[in-house]
C-alpha cells in the first residue's frame, strides 16, 4: 500500500512564518513537501470560512502561523487568529472532524529551523490520524 | 405616646396603637400539603406573640399557600399577617386572594416584592411582576379607605380591611435611599414596617435616626427583625451568599469561638432585643424571624423581659 | 437591534435531518451586526452542516443567499427561484424573519437557526446588552433614561427592591441594579426628588399582554 502523503494547508502571516519559511529556505533545511503555504498579510486577517473551506476542499490539516505574542504588525492579530482557530477547533469537535487537524502557530521571521519544525510535526501528526475522513467518503464514491 | 387611630379589627394594629411594644414571629408554611406542623407551631408561639407572619413562598419555593397556612393558625388562636408577594401573581389574582384571605379572617397583610425565582426549585418559571409592591401597598390602602378594586371599580360591599405592612431593608443599597423607599411606601399608604433581619446595629442605627429626621416613626409602626443564628456557618453564609445582607465579622466570630453555638446565637438575638428597645427611639416592636428554628422563640420572648404578652379585650 | 445568538449546531442539524437538500438564508439586518446571522455566518454554518452530513455519510446539499432583510416581503423575492426544490429552509433571521419566509412558502418546512433573544446593543465587540423591554409605553423620561421594565430582573417601578447590594442585582453578581443606575443618575442630574412619586401601575395593554401588536402610520399607505 502507498504510504499516505497528507495534503496540508499552512495559512503563514508575511512577517512571521511566510519569512521564516523562506529562512528555512535559504538555510536548506528539509521538511516535508506537503505543506501548501498561503500568504497572508497577517494571520489575523484568518476567517472562520476559510478554514472550513479548506477542509471542504480536501485538505487533511490546516494551521495558522502568526507572530510571537506581542509581536504582531499590527498589535493583535495574532491574539484574535487564535481565538478564531480555537473556536472553529470546537466547531471540528461538534461536526465530527478531529480537532487535532487544525492548529495555531506562534514563531517569528528568523526562526527558520522552527517553522521546519511545526512543518513535521504537524505531517507526523496528520498521517497518524491518517486520511480526512471528508476526503475518504468522497473517494469511496 | 398618644393613642393612634385604630382602623382595622386587626389585634396588631390595636396593641400598636395603645403602644405596646409587639413582638411577631414568622411561621414557614411546608413542603408539603399537612398542615400539623404549623399547627402545632403555632400552639407554641400562641402565648409569646402578638401575631405570626406566614411567609408567600419564600426563597421562590413551592409551599402551602400562605393563606392556607393563615387560617391553620388563626384556628390554633394566633393572629396571622399574611404575606404576599408581586411575584407569583397578576392584580387579578391578587385582589381575588386577598379577598379570600380576609374572609377567612386574615387581618393584617405584609406586600413584599419577593425574591427572584431564579435560586428557587422553579428557576424555568415565569415572573409576574404585574405590580410592585409599593403600588400594592397603594392599591390596598385605596380598597380598604375608598373601597375600590385596583382599576377603579366601586367595590359595592363588604371591602377587605386589612392593616397593611411593607418590608424595609436598612442593609440593601443605596443606603441613602432607603430611608426615602421606606418613606414612599408610607406615603403609599404602609401602616407597619418589618425590617430585614439586624446583625449591623450601627448601620440601623443611622437608619433609624434618618427615619426620625423624617417623622416616619410617627407616621407608621416599626418593627426590628431579629433571627436568631444556629451557627457560624450560618452567619458566613448570609455574609456572602445573601443580596442585602450584612453580617458583621464579630458575630461570625462570636459564633465560632461559642461552645454551644446555638446558645449564643439564642444570648445574640436577646441582646439585639434589648438594645434595639432600650437604647433606639422610634422602634415599635421586634420580629423575631427563627428561620427553620420556631420552637426557639418562646424562650428568646421569655428571656428578652417581653412575656407575658398583653391581652386585647 | 434585535440581538439573537445562533442554536448549537447539533440542534440545527437534527432540525433538518431528514433533508438531502436546504436554503440557508441569512439577513443583513440586525443579526448580521451582531454577528449570528449575516452572510458570513451563513456561509460558515452551511459548510458546517455539510461537513457534517458527509462525514455521516449523508451529504447535505446546501444553497445560501442573504437577504436586505427578512423582515419585509419584497426582500424575499429573489428567493422565490431558490426555493424550487429545497426540502427545507433554514432562516438566519430572528423570529421575524424565520416567520415571513414560512408566510411567504406556505408549502414549505421553514426552520429558525437562531434563538431570538432580546432587544439591545453592544457594549464591545461580541457582547451585547439588554435594553428594551418593547412595553409599548415608554417611561424612560421619569427613570432617567434608564429601563426599569427589562433591566429590572422584577421590572418594578418603585424600586431598588431589597436585593440590590454594591451596586448589583440580587440574581447575579453580574448584572447591575437598574435602580441603583436610575437613583445615581437622578441624584447626579438634581433630580432625586422625583424618585419619590409614586409610579402607578403600568398598563401592559400596550405590551404583549394585550394580545399582537401592529402599529399603522395611515399617510403612508399606499391605497390600490
Amino acid at each position: 500500500m502507498e504510504e499516505f502523503e497528507p495534503k496540508i494547508v499552512a495559512f503563514c502571516c508575511h512577517y512571521c512564518a511566510y519569512s521564516a519559511a523562506d529562512l528555512a529556505g535559504s538555510m536548506r533545511l528539509q521538511y516535508p513537501p506537503n505543506i501548501r503555504i498561503v500568504e497572508m498579510p497577517c494571520s489575523g486577517t484568518i476567517d472562520h470560512r476559510v478554514i472550513l473551506d479548506a477542509f471542504e476542499k480536501g485538505a487533511d490539516g490546516v494551521y495558522v502561523a502568526g507572530c510571537m505574542e506581542g509581536d504582531c504588525h499590527f498589535l493583535k492579530g495574532n491574539y484574535r487568529a487564535k481565538k478564531r482557530v480555537n473556536y472553529v477547533k470546537k466547531v471540528l469537535a461538534e461536526i465530527g472532524l478531529e480537532s487535532e487537524r487544525l492548529e495555531f502557530f506562534n514563531l517569528s521571521a528568523a526562526m527558520g529551523p522552527r517553522f521546519a519544525e511545526i512543518a513535521n510535526e504537524m505531517t507526523e501528526r496528520i498521517k497518524k490520524l491518517g486520511p480526512s475522513p471528508l476526503r475518504r467518503k468522497g473517494e469511496e464514491k | 405616646m398618644p393613642e393612634r387611630e385604630v382602623k382595622t379589627e386587626s389585634k396588631l394594629e390595636r396593641l400598636l396603637a395603645r403602644g405596646e411594644f409587639v413582638v411577631t414571629a414568622e411561621i414557614g408554611p411546608p413542603k408539603h400539603a399537612s398542615a400539623d406542623g404549623i399547627r402545632h407551631h403555632a400552639r407554641m408561639l400562641k402565648d409569646y406573640v402578638d401575631a405570626t407572619n406566614i411567609t408567600d413562598c419564600q426563597t421562590a419555593i413551592v409551599r402551602l399557600s400562605s393563606i392556607a397556612a393563615a387560617v391553620h393558625i388563626l384556628s390554633c388562636g394566633v393572629e396571622p399577617i399574611v404575606q404576599m408577594t408581586c411575584r407569583d401573581r397578576n392584580r387579578i389574582a391578587m385582589q381575588s386572594d386577598l379577598l379570600g384571605a380576609y374572609s377567612l379572617g386574615a387581618r393584617n397583610l405584609l406586600c413584599l416584592s419577593g425574591d427572584h425565582q431564579k435560586f428557587g426549585n422553579h428557576p424555568t418559571a415565569k415572573n409576574v411582576y404585574d405590580i410592585d409592591s409599593i403600588q400594592l401597598i397603594n392599591l390596598m390602602r385605596r380598597m380598604r379607605d375608598e373601597k375600590k378594586f385596583f382599576c377603579g371599580e366601586e367595590i359595592k360591599e363588604h371591602e377587605p380591611r386589612f392593616f397593611i405592612g411593607a418590608v424595609a431593608n436598612p442593609f440593601a443599597d443605596p443606603f441613602e435611599f432607603r430611608v426615602m423607599r421606606l418613606e414612599k411606601k408610607i406615603n403609599a399608604g404602609a401602616e407597619f414596617i418589618q425590617t430585614q433581619c439586624i446583625y449591623d446595629m450601627e448601620r440601623f442605627e443611622r437608619f433609624m435616626e434618618m427615619v426620625r429626621e423624617r417623622g416616619l416613626h410617627e407616621r407608621a409602626y416599626i418593627l426590628a427583625g431579629v433571627t436568631p443564628l444556629k451557627s457560624w456557618r450560618a452567619a458566613k453564609y448570609l455574609q456572602t451568599s445573601v443580596s442585602g445582607m450584612i453580617v458583621p465579622d464579630e458575630i461570625v466570630e462570636r459564633l465560632k469561638k461559642a461552645e454551644d453555638p446555638k446558645k449564643e446565637g439564642v444570648e445574640i438575638c436577646i441582646e439585639q432585643i434589648r438594645y434595639i428597645r432600650e437604647h433606639i427611639p422610634g422602634v415599635h416592636g421586634v420580629h423575631i424571624m427563627a428561620i427553620a428554628w420556631e420552637e426557639v422563640v418562646p424562650e428568646i420572648v421569655q428571656r428578652a423581659g417581653l412575656h407575658p404578652r398583653p391581652k386585647v379585650e | 437591534m434585535i440581538v439573537a445568538q445562533q442554536k448549537p449546531l447539533e440542534e440545527i442539524a437534527r432540525l433538518i435531518n431528514d433533508c438531502q437538500k436546504v436554503l440557508l438564508v441569512g439577513c443583513a439586518g440586525c443579526v448580521t451586526v451582531c454577528l449570528a446571522g449575516g452572510e458570513k455566518e451563513t456561509e460558515f454554518l452551511a459548510s458546517a452542516l455539510r461537513i457534517k452530513r458527509q462525514l455521516e455519510g449523508n451529504p447535505l446539499e446546501t444553497v445560501t443567499f442573504t437577504c436586505t432583510r427578512q423582515c419585509d416581503p419584497e426582500y424575499l423575492l429573489p428567493l422565490d427561484n431558490l426555493i424550487g426544490d429545497v426540502d427545507a429552509v433554514v432562516s438566519l433571521a430572528c423570529g421575524v424573519g424565520v416567520q415571513y419566509i414560512a408566510e411567504r412558502y406556505p408549502h414549505k418546512w421553514v426552520v429558525p437557526a437562531l434563538d431570538t433573544k432580546f432587544a439591545g446593543g453592544s457594549l464591545e465587540q461580541g457582547v451585547w446588552a439588554e435594553r428594551c423591554g418593547l412595553c409599548g409605553n415608554c417611561i424612560l423620561h421619569l427613570t432617567g433614561g434608564i429601563c426599569p421594565v427589562i433591566r429590572c430582573s422584577k421590572s418594578i417601578l418603585n424600586g431598588p427592591c431589597g436585593g440590590s447590594q454594591d451596586g448589583k442585582c440580587e440574581i447575579a453578581r453580574d448584572v447591575d441594579c437598574a435602580w441603583q443606575l436610575i437613583y445615581d443618575r437622578m441624584k447626579a442630574l438634581g433630580k432625586l426628588e422625583r424618585l419619590m412619586e409614586i409610579m402607578p401601575p403600568k398598563d401592559w395593554s400596550t405590551a404583549r399582554d394585550g394580545g399582537p401588536r401592529r402599529a399603522v402610520r395611515e399617510d403612508v399607505i399606499i391605497d390600490a
